[in-house]
């Protein structure tokens, strides 16, 4: 019998990947906005996404509640620790999630300042995103559970690195969802985004996957590797995860070239998902790295199983009506996207 | 006063949150208008419901996406400034919250996409319990959060753990707690009322420039019936929730009455400029004797006044006691206007009273200014608690640096001046310019959604 601290562990790893794969294309959408050839392709890329977008989003909300309800010490010492990044990222999405409506009501002036906003929003959303897993995964100072450690701890070479990746495999998630989503020129477009993205994105992947391993020892050993030695049996074990991800991003590049329509998507969420796995095996137990288990910071276990008991009948609810509303908005925009 | 990280984080806080509630207060009632125009339209087939529902949803897409967008800031808000306070009740209002999430946020995020883009897609009949669904995730999202504010106000079923961290003991009282039930109905009525002002100013916005006479009139008429229902009755209920909270804060009905010694027969106070340093009203204009006509004290049991709290242990005394008298005002205005209403409405005169109209103008924004002064006066008004009698705010702040803060609230302030003040342009630019009237050809009578409806609407 697994204890009620893993399985909201789990439960809450899973709303924050949901959102990544999700709120991901999104913002990823958003990032590709300046590569637009014109204002009426933006209103296609825009209407790819302006039904499920706000769902998309709630993602987010219930991973950062469910972390304040189930993980109360956890979410108590990473946001302080992360307080800057956190913030940007809040006021990016504010800029994102309003320009859907205001690029509409806006006229000349306004509707270039919106789609201007809309595109700055989700880069700089991405972006500080990238910064809070950054500094997440370089682990807080903490001193008795509270965060102790200087404003800008999470401002690094690393966490810069991991930004910069996370801004790219939006990117990637977005294009590949346009090419899903649209048709005719824009499509094609898309597809030559997710090609280069592809690329970009496995060379960024490889260098955050490197440069994690120099974060900890402790990150290092789990992949059977120290300065001086190569623990053979555990390294080959871990070994295939980076192997599946290069010939995701081949089977993604020749998806795209073959000019499939849902496949590249699906196959940039995998890639997304080897990149989730590759940071659980670095970082498992720590819900906040290198200082706190589930356990040590877990809500108590009233508190726990009492939204278990909610969670069990809802989480099965949602997913059911998020998957019909994809179902309903399933074909593809029309070239002349009109909005609501 | 030092500006320091905790007062900051209050400023910033109270900034936030006050920005927040507007959205809600009139996404809540809004919601459910639209639901009812919707099952109108589907009832009685008659266009003009169609058109009002079409132009109302557009003033809700923009409304519900401020809404949105701010409310994410405060799910993070007590973590990056309020991390004490987290780590120390997150076991207690951690699953309300947890709840809200599951039960109403996904809901309303979900059917909003159908509400919106769903036009055509869906039939009626779905298309309309997207409208519903919308409308209960808003109430019950409102159920929620009032829960877990009440219980801050008046908590209770909890007990301390050994690290010092709060738990429930019961979850039943912690949700119902005592002022739960006076506090959501307050906050419904409110957020109903905030729509019917809105929705009655802008009707008669366009009465008095002679646009979309059959909707605006059809909708005043809807606006006027909701106030003069729910006025009246908000005043019932505010007096409920303001004898909870004299039962359970009574520093704080003690602020909002201006009461500085405890005595058995307090006055109604009208008037008046509490002053802290000296301990009484300036310029009082009072009614004598009627404190106990409102709180139904036997003549010989004292009504407490601040006096009987130490002053570390009271609010600030004139923030409370004016927006308390703001509200108050706002909410008597809102029972006049509603009286008016049906009294031109019952003479048949309710189209062309101009003066009517032109005081419904000005007072559309009226809900908005009571629920502001109505949420300033309560949360004003349980300080210097953020758990009343538990834990203080002044305990609960993170271990940030004052300059971060400074730097976030300076942000916040900007970005939402920006976002806010072009919300609000766009929504009155809408409403100036009315609902659509375009007149029906005769075979749109097919609902939107079914082939023929589709086909029709691809022509047009």
């Amino acid at each position: 019998m697994t204890d009620l601290a893993t399985i909201w562990a789990v439960l809450i790893a899973v709303a924050v990947f949901l959102y990544v794969a999700l709120d991901g294309f999104d913002l990823g959408v958003g990032i590709l906005f300046p590569f637009a050839k014109d204002p009426k392709e933006r209103d296609q890329m825009q209407a790819a996404i302006a039904p499920v977008w706000d769902g998309n989003e709630t993602w987010l909300v219930l991973g950062g509640g469910g972390l304040f309800a189930a993980f109360p010490k956890a979410y108590a010492a990473l946001m302080p620790a992360l307080y800057a990044p956190i913030i940007l990222m809040l006021l990016a999405l504010i800029f994102r999630g309003v320009a859907f409506e205001f690029r509409h009501q806006g006229r000349n002036r306004g509707k270039k300042w919106w789609t201007i906003a809309f595109a700055a929003g989700s880069f700089v959303a991405a972006l500080a995103q990238g910064l809070v897993l950054g500094g997440f995964i370089q682990g807080v100072t903490l001193v008795d559970g509270a965060f102790a450690g200087g404003p800008v701890d999470w401002l690094t070479p690393f966490s810069l690195l991991v930004a910069g990746a996370l801004v790219c495999g939006y990117a990637l998630l977005g294009a590949a969802w346009l090419v899903f989503k649209t048709q005719g020129e824009l499509f094609e477009r898309a597809r030559g985004w997710v090609k280069q993205l592809a690329l970009l994105t496995a060379l960024s992947m490889g260098a955050v996957s490197l440069a994690t391993l120099g974060v900890d020892p402790r990150v290092t050993e789990r992949w059977g590797l120290t300065m001086t030695s190569v623990d053979w049996p555990v390294f080959i074990r871990v070994m295939p995860l980076p192997l599946v991800a290069g010939a995701i991003c081949y089977l993604l590049w020749r998806g795209a070239d073959q000019r499939r329509h849902l496949a590249p998507y699906l196959y940039a969420v995998g890639l997304f998902f080897i990149g989730y796995i590759g940071l659980a095996i670095s970082l498992w137990p720590y819900i906040v790295p290198f200082e706190m288990t589930p356990g040590d910071a877990a809500a108590a276990d009233n508190a726990l199983s009492l939204m278990l008991w909610g969670a069990i009948p809802m989480l099965p609810i949602i997913l059911g009506y998020t998957a019909y509303v994809y179902w309903l908005f399933r074909a593809k925009v029309d070239t002349d996207a009109a909005y609501h | 006063m030092e500006w320091d990280a905790l007062l900051l984080s209050r400023l910033q806080f109270a900034f936030t949150i006050g920005f927040h509630i507007i959205f809600p207060a009139f996404t809540i009632g809004l919601a459910s208008f639209l639901a009812v125009l919707e099952g109108l339209w589907l009832f009685t087939k008659k266009p003009l419901y169609k058109n009002l529902y079409l132009f109302w949803v557009k003033i809700f897409a923009l409304s519900f996406g401020m809404g949105v967008v701010s409310g994410v800031v405060m799910s993070y808000q007590f973590g990056t400034n309020w991390s004490v306070f987290s780590a120390h009740v997150g076991s207690v209002i951690g699953p309300l919250l947890a709840y809200e999430v599951l039960t109403a946020f996904f809901l309303e995020a979900s059917f909003l996409g159908i509400m919106l883009f769903g036009w055509k897609r869906v039939g009626p009949k779905l298309h309309f319990f997207s409208t519903l669904m919308v409308a209960v995730g808003t109430l019950m999202s409102a159920f929620w959060i009032l829960a877990a504010n009440s219980w801050m106000q008046t908590p209770q079923g909890y007990a301390f753990a050994e690290d010092g961290t709060m738990i429930a003991t019961s979850f039943v009282e912690v949700i119902f707690n005592p002022s739960l039930p006076s506090r959501f109905a307050h906050m419904v009525l409110a957020a109903y009322l905030t729509t019917a002002m809105v929705v009655a100013g802008a009707s008669a916005f366009a009465l008095l420039k002679n646009r979309a006479l059959p909707e605006s009139r059809t909708a005043l008429r809807m606006a006027i019936l909701m106030m003069v229902i729910v006025a009246p009755l908000q005043v019932v209920v505010g007096h409920e929730s303001g004898v909870v909270a004299h039962e359970y804060q009574p520093a704080k009905v003690a602020a909002m009455e201006g009461w500085w010694s405890t005595r058995p027969d307090q006055p109604t106070i009208l008037f008046g400029w509490p002053d802290e340093t000296q301990e009484r009203n300036h310029f009082e204009v009072a009614v004598p004797g009627t404190g106990p006509l409102l709180f139904g004290n036997a003549p010989d049991e004292n009504l407490r006044g601040l006096d009987d709290f130490a002053a570390s242990e009271r609010p600030p005394v004139w923030i409370v006691f004016w927006a308390f008298r703001i509200m108050v005002g706002m909410g008597l205005v809102m029972v006049a206007l509603g009286i008016w209403g049906a009294a031109w409405w019952a003479f048949k005169r309710l189209d062309t009273a101009r003066w009517y109209h032109r005081a419904l103008v000005a007072a559309g924004p009226s809900g908005f200014v009571a629920v502001l002064a109505g949420w300033i006066s309560a949360e004003v008004g349980r300080q210097p608690y953020v758990v009343y009698g538990v834990m203080r705010t002044a305990d609960a702040v993170s271990p940030v640096t004052a300059e971060s803060v400074a730097l976030s609230l300076m942000f916040f302030i900007v970005v939402y001046a920006i976002v806010f003040s072009a919300g609000a342009l766009y929504i009155l630019r809408l409403m100036s310019r009315g609902p659509d009237t375009v007149e029906q050809p005769p075979e749109s009578d097919q609902p939107p959604g079914t082939p023929l409806g589709a086909a029709i609407e691809e022509a047009r």
